[in-house]
C-alpha cells in the first residue's frame, strides 16, 4: 500500500484496517500526531486530508485517499525557525502550551480553519476548535493565538518582519 | 493554633515514624550531601558543577529533577539556576536527569505537618524545617503539592551561583589573575580590561578545581531573569510536535505493548484463553500479570485489537460493588470509630448551637479521573544485566525500587529516563504502568517494550479522586458565623498511596483529609473542623489539590449558605472574618476586579469562594448566565499570591488552567461503580471542558505573602464552589452534589 504523508510517498505493509495514527506513530515514526483517546474525541491525533482535519486515530489507513499532512509537515523547525507557520508563530508569542500534548493536534485544527476561514468569528473558532480537548484547559490563549494568526495572515508584510518569539528551547 | 499542647495530641502523618527515623541517622548526616550522580553519567567532554548544571565545550545543561508535566517547572527551576550562573534561559537546555536521592524534594512534606500553611509561630516553622530531615533520608525525589518552586528556590540559585563562581575560579588560574578581578555575566567570565572567557570554553580547565564553598546569591533588587515572564524552554517542541513525550519514545527492534486488567477493581484473574488473539496479525506473545494480560505486538494498534480479542475469566473482586455501598462506606464513617482528626477546635461549637437557629446541609463529591491527555506508557529494555527504562513519571526513585524489586537487579543497575508528560495532575505518581512494562521487558530480554494503555484502561484503573461528604452545622451571627461545625470524611489518599503502594510510613491523622477546612485563617468564635477516614475501598491519590478539591467546595459552599441566610453579602463577609493580609488582599482584588456588587441583568449571576491550600491564598469570581440552552459560564476572575512571583505569564497559565481544571470537575467530572468496575470509559462518559465553555479569564497576581510558593494546584480548588454559588445567585437553586450537571443543564 502507497500513502503520501508530507508529500513523502511511503510503501507500508499492514492490515488495512489499522487506523493511520498508528501507521504515522509505529510505523514511520511521525510521532507529532499523538495518541489520546481512540475514538475522535479528543482531537490530539488531528492530521489534514487533503486540507480537510480528520482524527486520524479513527480513520482506517486503506480509506485515505490523496495526501495526509501532519505537524512535521507545516514547517522545517530544523531549518529555520522563521519557517514556522502563521499558527505556530502565534502560539509561540501566546505561549499557549502546557504540557503540549494535545497542542499537535489543536494546531492541526487551527490551521485546517484559518485555510477556510481566515477571518473567523469567536463563534465559528468555537465550532471548530471544541472538538479538540486540552486537559490544561489553554483555551484562552489558542482563541488568543488563532486571532493573532488571523491578524497576521491577513498583513503577510508584518508577519514576516516579525522575529519568532523563541528561538530554540530544549 | 501551633502550641506545643495541640501539637502533642496531633501525631504526624508519615511525618511522625520518619522523623523518629531522621532523628536516629543523626543531624550531622543530615548535612552530607548526596553524592553527584551526574559524575557517572558523563560524556568525556562534560563536567559537571554541582548536580544541576552540566557544562561541556557544546553547552550548558541545566537539570531540573521535577516533573514537566505541563506546570512549567523545568522553565522556573532553570531560570533560577540562570539568574545566578548568569546565562540566558535560551543559551541553555533543561532535563529531567537521572533518578536519584540527591533530587529529594524537601518542601514536598510540609503539607503533612498539622500546622496550617498561614501559621508563622516558630513550633510551626521549625517543624517545617524538620521535616526536610525525613525528606532527605527517605530521598524523595518526587514531583507533587505545588512544591517545585518553594524547595527549588534557595537549591537551584544556590546551584547556579556555585556553577559560576567555580568558574570565575577555573578562569583566575588560567588567566592567572584574583578571582576578585573577574566578573560572570552572559555566560562568559570578564577581566578588568574587558576579556571575555565563554563559561564553555573553561569547561576543560574544571578538573581539580573545588566548588566554589560560599557563592553570593544575587538581592532580588539585581534579578534579571527572575520575576519576568520567560519563553518556556520547551515552548517550541511542543508547537512543532518535536517535543519527546513519553509515548514518543523511539528504538530499535522495539516492540509494542498493551494491558488488559480486571474490570473489577482488585479482582484477580481466573484464567484466560489466548488461542484466537495469537493468531491476530503482528502479535508476538501475551503475557500472563496478576490482575489480566499483556499483548506483545509489532505495532500499538495490533496490541489493542489482539487484546480484545483474549478471553478471560474474571474473578469478582471482594470489595463493595456498586455506588451506593461505596457512599455508605462513607456516610456510615461519620462516627467516633473513624475520626482522623480535629485540628481546629476554637470555642465551644455545641454550646454555640444550644437554643440557636441553626443552618446545617449535607454535600458530597464523587470520585474522578485525572484523565491526562497522554494515557499512561513506559518502555523498558532489559539487556544483560542492565534495564533502561523510559517513561513520563512524578517520581523516578519510586518506579526505580519497584523495578528493582520485580527485576531482581540492584538500583545501581536501573537507569530511569523521565521524559516529558502529556499531563500529571497526581497520575503519575504511581509507576503501576512502569512496573507491568518491567515485567514485559522481562519476558523479551534484548528488546525494548514500549507498553501504551488505553484510554479505557486508563479511565478504568485509575486510582481517583476520592468519594467525599462534608456536613456542617452553622450559627450566624448579624455579620459573621458565630459558630462552624464542619465534618468532612473520605479515604486517605496518604494511606492509600504513600502507605500502602508506596511503602513510606504513613501513620497518625492525615491532615489533607480536612486540607483547606481546618487550616483556613477564618476567625470565628466557635469553629471546629473534624475529619473522618472511611475505608479505601477503591484506590485513591492524589489529584490536582488533593483534600482541597473537595473541602474548598464543601467549606465555602456552606459560607455562602450562611451569607445568604443572612441577606449577607458573601464577599462582605469572607472580608469580616479573614484573619490573614495577603488572603485579605486577594479577596479585595477580585471584588474590585469582578465589579463586586454592580447590578446584573436577570438571568445572570456571580459567585465568590476563596481557598488558601499549598500555602497560596486564592480567591475567585466566576459569572454565569442562564440561557435557553443552559448555564453558560462567561467570566471568570483570579486573585492569587504567591510570596514572590517569578515568572508571570507562567503563573497566569497555571491559574487560568487549574480553573478550567477545578470547573471541568465541578461540572460533569464523576466515576460511579458498578459491579466493582468503573462506569466511565473514555471521554464520551467522562468528558471536560472545551473550548466553547471555557470563560473568559482576568487573573491578577499579589506578592503579600512571606514565603515563595508554587501554583500548580492553588486555582483549582475554589473553581467548583465559586461556579456553584453563581449558579445559586442566578437561579436560586443550591446545588450541594458535583458533578453539577447532575442537577442542571449547561450551556
Amino acid at each position: 500500500m502507497k500513502i503520501t504523508i508530507n508529500k513523502i510517498v511511503h510503501d507500508i505493509d499492514v492490515d488495512p484496517n489499522m487506523p493511520l495514527l498508528w501507521v504515522l506513530r509505529d510505523e514511520l515514526n511521525i510521532k507529532g500526531p499523538k495518541f489520546g483517546c481512540g475514538i475522535s474525541m479528543c482531537g490530539a491525533c488531528t492530521v489534514h486530508l487533503n486540507g480537510q482535519p480528520i482524527r486520524s486515530c479513527s480513520y482506517p489507513v486503506s480509506a485515505v485517499s490523496g495526501e495526509v499532512t501532519t505537524i512535521e509537515g507545516l514547517s522545517n523547525p530544523d531549518d529555520d525557525p522563521k519557517s514556522l507557520n502563521a499558527v505556530q508563530q502565534a502560539w509561540l508569542e501566546h505561549q499557549v502550551a502546557q504540557c503540549g500534548y494535545c497542542q499537535s493536534g489543536q494546531i492541526m485544527a487551527a490551521t485546517a480553519l484559518l485555510q477556510k476561514t481566515p477571518n473567523p468569528t469567536d463563534e465559528q473558532i468555537d465550532a471548530a476548535m471544541s472538538g479538540n480537548l486540552c486537559r490544561c484547559g489553554t483555551y484562552p490563549r489558542i482563541k488568543a493565538a488563532i486571532k493573532s494568526a488571523s491578524a497576521s495572515i491577513s498583513e503577510p508584510t508584518s508577519q514576516n518582519t516579525t522575529e519568532p518569539a523563541v528561538k530554540q528551547g530544549v | 493554633m501551633g502550641t506545643l499542647a495541640k501539637v502533642t495530641r496531633r501525631t504526624f502523618l508519615f511525618g511522625s515514624v520518619a522523623i523518629a527515623g531522621g532523628a536516629a541517622f543523626g543531624f550531622w548526616k543530615y548535612r552530607q550531601p548526596y553524592e553527584n550522580p551526574l559524575s557517572k553519567r558523563l560524556e568525556p567532554s562534560e563536567k559537571t558543577l554541582t548536580p544541576y548544571v552540566i557544562i561541556s565545550k557544546d553547552g550548558i545543561k541545566i537539570i531540573a529533577p521535577r516533573a514537566e508535566m505541563g506546570q512549567g517547572s523545568h522553565t522556573s527551576l532553570a531560570a533560577l539556576v540562570a539568574e545566578e550562573l548568569r546565562v540566558k534561559l535560551s543559551d541553555v537546555s533543561v532535563i529531567h536527569g537521572p533518578a536519584s536521592k540527591a533530587y529529594y524534594n524537601a518542601a514536598v512534606m510540609e503539607e503533612a505537618v498539622p500546622f496550617a500553611q498561614v501559621d508563622e509561630s516558630s513550633l510551626a516553622r521549625n517543624v517545617r524545617e524538620f521535616t526536610k530531615v525525613p525528606a532527605k533520608f527517605l530521598g524523595l525525589h518526587i514531583t507533587g503539592g505545588s512544591s517545585s518552586i518553594a524547595d527549588g528556590f534557595d537549591k537551584m540559585r544556590m546551584a547556579g551561583a556555585v556553577a559560576r563562581d567555580t568558574l570565575i575560579e577555573a578562569a583566575a588560574i588560567n588567566l592567572r589573575v584574583p578571582a576578585s578581578t573577574l566578573t560572570a555575566d552572559d555566560g562568559a567570565v570578564t577581566t578588568i580590561d574587558g576579556r571575555r572567557i565563554a563559561y564553555i570554553d573553561l569547561a576543560e580547565s574544571l578538573d581539580g578545581i573545588e566548588l566554589a564553598k560560599e557563592p553570593m546569591l544575587t538581592p532580588q533588587s539585581e534579578w534579571r531573569v527572575l520575576g519576568q515572564s520567560q519563553d518556556r524552554v520547551d515552548m517550541f517542541g511542543k508547537v512543532t510536535g518535536t517535543a519527546e513525550f513519553g509515548i514518543d519514545v523511539e528504538l530499535p527492534e522495539m516492540l509494542f505493548a498493551t494491558v488488559r486488567m480486571n474490570p473489577s477493581i482488585g479482582g484477580k484473574m481466573r484464567s484466560f484463553d489466548a488461542s484466537k488473539a495469537l493468531n491476530e496479525r503482528g502479535v508476538e506473545s501475551i503475557v500472563e500479570l496478576d490482575n489480566g494480560i499483556a499483548v506483545i505486538a509489532t505495532n500499538t494498534w495490533y496490541a489493542f485489537n489482539a487484546a480484545r480479542k483474549v478471553a478471560i475469566d474474571w474473578q469478582q473482586s471482594d470489595g463493595p460493588q456498586t455506588q451506593k455501598e461505596l457512599l455508605n462506606l462513607v456516610l456510615d464513617s461519620f462516627d467516633d470509630d473513624y475520626k482522623d482528626s480535629r485540628f481546629r477546635d476554637d470555642g465551644d461549637c455545641d454550646e454555640g448551637c444550644e437554643n440557636a437557629e441553626i443552618i446545617s446541609a449535607e454535600y458530597h463529591v464523587p470520585y474522578l479521573a485525572h484523565a491526562a491527555m497522554e494515557p499512561l506508557n513506559a518502555t523498558a529494555l532489559l539487556k544483560d544485566g542492565h534495564l533502561d527504562i523510559w517513561a513520563g513519571n512524578q517520581w523516578p526513585t519510586l518506579a526505580r525500587s519497584k523495578a528493582a524489586e520485580i527485576s531482581g537487579l540492584s538500583e545501581d543497575d536501573i537507569e530511569i529516563h523521565t521524559l516529558l508528560m502529556g499531563g500529571g495532575f497526581g497520575r503519575r505518581l504511581e509507576p503501576v504502568y512502569i512496573e507491568q512494562a518491567v515485567k514485559l521487558a522481562m519476558k523479551h530480554e534484548g528488546r525494548p517494550i514500549k507498553l501504551t494503555w488505553t484510554r479505557e484502561e486508563d479511565t478504568t484503573h485509575d486510582h481517583y479522586r476520592p468519594l467525599a461528604v462534608a456536613r456542617f452545622r452553622g450559627v450566624m451571627g448579624d455579620h459573621i458565623p458565630e459558630t462552624i461545625d464542619f465534618e468532612t470524611a473520605s479515604a486517605s489518599v496518604a494511606a492509600s498511596q504513600m502507605g500502602e503502594r508506596a511503602g513510606i510510613p504513613a501513620v497518625g491523622p492525615d491532615p489533607a483529609i480536612a486540607q483547606s477546612a481546618w487550616d483556613q485563617p477564618y476567625k470565628v468564635p466557635n469553629y471546629r473542623v473534624t475529619a473522618y477516614r472511611a475505608p479505601a475501598a477503591i484506590p485513591v491519590s492524589s489529584w490536582r489539590s488533593v483534600g482541597a478539591s473537595q473541602n474548598g467546595f464543601f467549606h465555602e459552599s456552606m459560607l455562602d449558605e450562611l451569607a445568604h441566610s443572612k441577606g449577607l453579602d458573601p464577599l462582605k463577609m469572607r472580608l469580616d472574618m479573614i484573619n490573614h493580609l495577603p488572603s485579605q488582599k486577594v479577596l479585595e482584588a477580585v471584588q474590585a476586579m469582578s465589579n463586586w456588587g454592580s447590578p446584573l441583568p436577570k438571568g445572570t449571576g456571580r459567585g465568590i469562594a476563596y481557598c488558601l491550600s499549598f500555602g497560596v491564598p486564592v480567591a475567585e469570581v466566576i459569572e454565569v448566565v442562564n440561557t435557553d440552552r443552559g448555564i453558560k459560564i462567561t467570566k471568570a476572575f483570579a486573585a492569587v499570591d504567591v510570596g514572590v512571583a517569578l515568572d508571570p505569564r507562567n503563573i497566569e497559565a497555571q491559574v487560568f488552567g487549574g480553573l478550567n481544571f477545578g470547573l471541568a470537575a465541578a461540572m460533569m467530572g464523576e466515576v460511579t461503580f458498578d459491579k466493582g468496575a468503573a462506569q466511565q470509559s473514555n471521554f464520551h462518559n467522562y468528558n471536560s471542558i472545551r473550548m466553547n465553555q471555557s470563560p473568559d479569564f482576568s487573573i491578577k497576581i499579589l506578592e503579600n505573602g512571606t514565603r515563595v510558593k508554587g501554583i500548580g494546584e492553588p486555582a483549582t480548588p475554589p473553581a467548583a464552589p465559586a461556579l456553584a454559588n453563581a449558579i445559586f445567585s442566578a437561579t436560586g437553586k443550591r446545588i450541594r452534589e458535583l458533578p453539577l450537571s447532575k442537577h442542571i443543564k449547561f450551556a
